[in-house]
């Protein structure tokens, strides 16, 4: 009955590329292989070292964070510089935004500096949208975190992470530990791992943190750690937010950990050659022991650096679609006449 | 001013009347029906050969932004946009600013409407002082001051002892009490309904059960205290449910849905327009198809266009932030008819849910053709087909999901105490 | 147009006795080629002068001025240099020289990676005629006009096809 479903997804071009990243829903599994291979071509691969390129010289990107974060804001910006855009860090608190410029002021006057790209973090669930569907049509998007609705590049972060550490996500059985209720990150996690053929994405925690439909996320939901444990080859832990304790959603940090803590114990419930995940930072003794986390099978750190790619994955991309967009549509203006000498293929 | 409309086919569910006929006004009354009062003679003859003569619409619940400062919407406006969708006689909330909780304000609001001479515009007291659920309101005074009934608008009185002694007292005054169930605990800052969309969206989410569970309670209370309730926009299919049983034994209970609960659901919120956030949610499919199910059987007694005009500044917001609500009292009837089309309901039963049955539920003569009564009445062409634009409607709010719709049958003229108010096609 | 098949072994083979002949050359020469055609040169190279230092690669995808143009090749894969640049004599190797772009992107690389002693350019054709840059190579085996296109095929056999085309240019 509603036109608004089969409207075009607007993160796409007319030529269904990438023009913003918000939410992986939506996408194709070709989209999401494109990101993880070229981030590959970002990493060393001896030394997982990233080097400095200078794909975007001249592209202006600003960081605008509605919501603070030291953490993904600094990787945002690492991969940023590797890439040699010109950056602009923007904090806004909430509170300002609402005292009188409208959200929409803010972002038009940003795009009058000449911005290229907004990596946007914001406390509404569907704020990147929101955004996207206002900028100019030369601006980007990109999702850094909005609300609990999607964190699509700490997502592709964990992808390319498995698929370094497993070869491919395909028939791998996902166990995600903890708030989903809350999480973008697990909203985001799961629909890759979905796209990306998983055999198996089981979510564990207890009902007042799982989402009220998880059928519609297409997962398992175990109440018990052990049971959704069992013969899993990825374990995500997600971080236990210090404010749900107050909802009264969970008796205590103790009990949690208790029932869902990641131990020695309950690892070896999962195959021997499971991976440890984490997006960070850790709450050590609420959902992971630090034997695990520092452990062999953790690969906590290694997320990091893979974050620095993906991200510069997803910037090149977008600007490369861009690119290509231009060009295609500056072909079918010149295609009446003969094409241009000015082409010198190297 | 005396007229005469010819040929029209009258269609009043008051007078269980469908037949084509003529119709005769005189001094802003109904005078005639198919025979003329003894004399008559016209100034002007119309002829509605085609069309459809029905009586003005009556809407239970529509904001026009008066009293109040950086709203949307004034009573002349709004009230145009009113009879541009043939809706003669409306109720506004109590939760204008300020809120309608002293005779002043309500007097205000219909001497404002008296000078607009657009549409009968009827406020609705609150039943708490400044709506907020701690002190009744001067309730008599109100009803005095030209309040058709004593509500809490979107605020429900969360303190059951307070609602009780509310209930109470609206009933030792046989005053008409409109509840909207809803506990705010329950309901937690959510802003779509808890779901299929809002567990992929990450929206913060309402359960049904925050509007069950108050409903539950309202319910008890309001047989304890032997008032005469009105349950506004229901929108889960549990309280259609609940709302028949309650009627089944005997309770003086009616209630109303939003016009646009019966159309849309939580799956319009997949792009997270905020031209779809409302209050209460869009629920689920199955909510939708339960509340259609009540309109048809009788459960639900009338439908409503929750009118809320709102600013760009208002709506051009991440979805959380929007503000809720639908600019509605262009489609009430449009979208009502299409229900018709959807074979949900017979012609007849449609134009009862916005005519006869609010009126009834108010104790109110609106809402009907027979003689004597207001000529407040429609002409529709039902042949006419339409898109509705957003940048064109009448209301200052323009914020309506329905934008880009095609619908089949238009009106094409309405009269209010016998004048024409509004013109299809006018310049 | 004509078709010509030239003999890739024997240019290998001369381009390798103009490198051994260069001051700059010894066994601890180090060699980078650039992806794909200069890739595949510089592993011949690599065989017939014995150099025990592994083969460094450069993929300059990211490093093209044209990204703006022609967005970024989906078929990028990481350079690899498997030993520092510093202080080294470079031997960089491509299969054709033409506008000098190429080059150009290879040695802005190549100094992201640390500051070399020198480098030599080693092409196996200078295809002249239609320089954007001022680059010539100094070590190249075979001349040719921008008229005539090489099609080069590889890895496994290597060869190559000189294509006469007066049209294939203007």
């Amino acid at each position: 009955m509603s036109a608004r479903l089969t409207r075009p997804n607007i993160q796409l071009n007319e030529q269904g590329k990438l023009k913003h990243f918000l939410t992986l829903e939506g996408l194709k599994p070709h989209h999401l292989t494109e990101i993880l291979d070229t981030a590959e071509s970002f990493l060393n691969p001896h030394t997982n070292e990233i080097k400095k390129v200078p794909l975007l010289r001249g592209k202006t990107i600003m960081n605008l964070f509605f919501e603070p974060s030291t953490r993904t804001r600094t990787t945002f910006e690492i991969a940023e510089k590797r890439l040699s855009a010109d950056v602009m860090n923007l904090n806004i608190s909430a509170s300002a935004t609402k005292k009188g410029e409208s959200l929409l002021d803010t972002m038009w006057n940003l795009e009058a500096m000449q911005a290229d790209m907004f990596v946007i973090r914001h406390s509404e669930s569907g704020a990147a949208h929101f955004f996207a569907e206002h900028v100019a049509p030369h601006v980007h998007v990109l999702n850094a975190g909005d609300g609990q609705h999607a964190h699509p590049t700490q997502a592709m972060l964990d992808m390319f992470t498995i698929r370094k550490l497993k070869g491919d996500v395909f028939d791998l059985k996902v166990a995600i530990v903890g708030d989903i209720l809350h999480s973008r990150v697990a909203r985001s996690q799961i629909q890759a791992l979905s796209l990306l053929e998983a055999r198996e994405i089981r979510v564990i925690g207890p009902k007042t943190l799982i989402p009220p439909f998880p059928e519609a996320l297409g997962v398992h939901v175990y109440h018990d750690m052990e049971a959704g444990l069992e013969g899993v080859d990825v374990i995500i832990m997600l971080r236990l937010q210090n404010e749900r304790m107050q909802g009264a959603l969970l008796p205590s940090e103790q009990e949690y950990f208790n029932l869902y803590g990641l131990t020695e114990r309950r690892l070896a419930y999962a195959k021997p050659d499971a991976i440890v995940m984490h997006p960070g930072p850790i709450n050590r003794g609420v959902e992971i022991d630090s034997a695990v986390a520092d452990g062999p099978q953790s690969v906590i750190l290694q997320q990091v650096t893979y974050g620095i790619a993906v991200r510069m994955a997803v910037m090149s991309i977008i600007m490369s679609n861009a690119a290509l967009l231009a060009q295609a549509q500056a072909e079918a203006v010149e295609s009446p006449e003969q094409a241009s000498s000015q082409e010198r293929p190297e | 001013m005396k007229i005469i409309i010819k040929n029209g086919r009258v269609i009043d569910p008051s007078q269980n009347l469908d037949c084509t006929t003529d119709l005769y006004i005189a001094r802003g009354h109904i005078v005639g029906l198919d025979t003329p009062p003894e004399g008559f003679e016209p100034n002007q003859t119309i002829d509605a050969k085609a069309k459809w003569i029905l009586p003005g619409l009556v809407d239970m619940q529509a904001r026009l932004g008066e009293p109040g400062h950086n709203q949307t919407g004034h009573i002349a406006s709004e009230t145009k946009a009113a009879v541009a969708g043939g809706i003669t006689s409306l109720c506004c909330p109590p939760d204008t600013d300020p809120v309608t909780d002293t005779q002043a304000v309500a007097e205000l609001i219909q001497r404002r409407a008296r000078q607009a001479a657009t549409a009968f515009v009827m406020p609705i007291g609150a039943l708490t002082q400044g709506l907020k659920g701690e002190h009744l309101s001067e309730m008599y005074a109100l009803k005095q001051g030209g309040c058709v009934a004593l509500s809490q608008a979107n605020q429900p009185i969360q303190n059951p002892l307070i609602l009780k002694n509310a209930l109470e007292y609206a009933a030792s005054h046989n005053l008409l009490v409109i509840l909207r169930s809803e506990n705010h605990q329950l309901k937690n800052h959510g802003v779509a309904h808890s779901g299929a969309v809002s567990t992929r969206l990450g929206l913060p989410s309402i359960p049904a059960s925050a509007e069950t569970t108050a409903l539950a309670r309202d319910l008890i209370l309001v047989e304890e205290a032997g008032v005469r309730a009105h349950f506004s926009q229901i929108s889960c299919a549990r309280s259609v449910e609940m709302i028949q049983q309650a009627k089944q034994r005997g309770l003086p209970v009616t209630c109303d849905v939003a016009i646009h609960q019966l159309f849309l659901t939580e799956m319009d919120l997949l792009d997270f327009s905020s031209l779809v956030h409302v209050t209460p949610p869009l629920r689920s499919q199955a909510d939708r198809d339960a509340l259609r199910l009540g309109v048809k059987m009788g459960v639900i007694d009338a439908i409503v266009s929750d009118h809320t005009p709102r600013g760009r500044d208002e709506k051009q917001l991440p979805f959380g932030e929007s503000k809720p609500g639908i600019s509605g009292l262009e489609t009430l009837l449009a979208l009502t008819l299409r229900l018709v089309d959807d074979k949900v309901l017979s012609l007849s039963q449609a134009i009862q849910l916005l005519t006869e049955q609010p009126a009834n539920i108010l104790g109110l003569n609106c809402g009907s053709l027979q003689l004597g009564s207001s000529a407040d009445l429609v002409i529709f062409d039902p042949e006419s087909y339409w898109t509705l634009h957003s940048e064109s409607m009448l209301s200052e709010g323009k914020n309506s999901p329905f934008s880009g719709w095609e619908f089949s049958g238009q009106v094409e003229m309405t009269f209010f105490q016998g004048r024409p108010v509004y013109l299809a096609n006018a310049v | 147009m004509t078709k010509l098949n030239l003999d890739i072994n024997q240019l290998l083979d001369e381009l390798a006795q103009k490198v051994r002949e260069h001051k700059l050359f010894d066994d601890q020469a180090k060699l980078i080629g650039i992806r794909t055609g200069g890739e595949w040169i510089a592993k011949g190279l690599h065989q017939r002068l014995n150099i025990t230092s592994p083969l460094g690669v450069l993929d300059i995808s990211f490093y093209r001025d044209d990204f703006s143009k022609i967005g970024l090749n989906p078929a990028v894969q990481p350079s690899n240099i498997p030993w520092s640049v510093d202080d080294q004599h470079i031997f960089l190797i491509d299969d054709v020289l033409y506008t000098g772009r190429t080059t150009r992107a290879a040695m802005n690389e190549i100094f992201d990676y640390g500051r070399p002693a020198s480098i030599t350019l080693v092409t196996l054709v200078d295809r002249k005629g239609a320089r954007d840059l001022p680059i010539q190579p100094d070590i190249s085996a075979l001349q040719m006009q921008c008229h005539q296109t090489l099609k080069l095929t590889g890895p496994e056999p290597l060869s190559m096809t000189l294509i006469e085309n007066a049209e294939a240019d203007q």
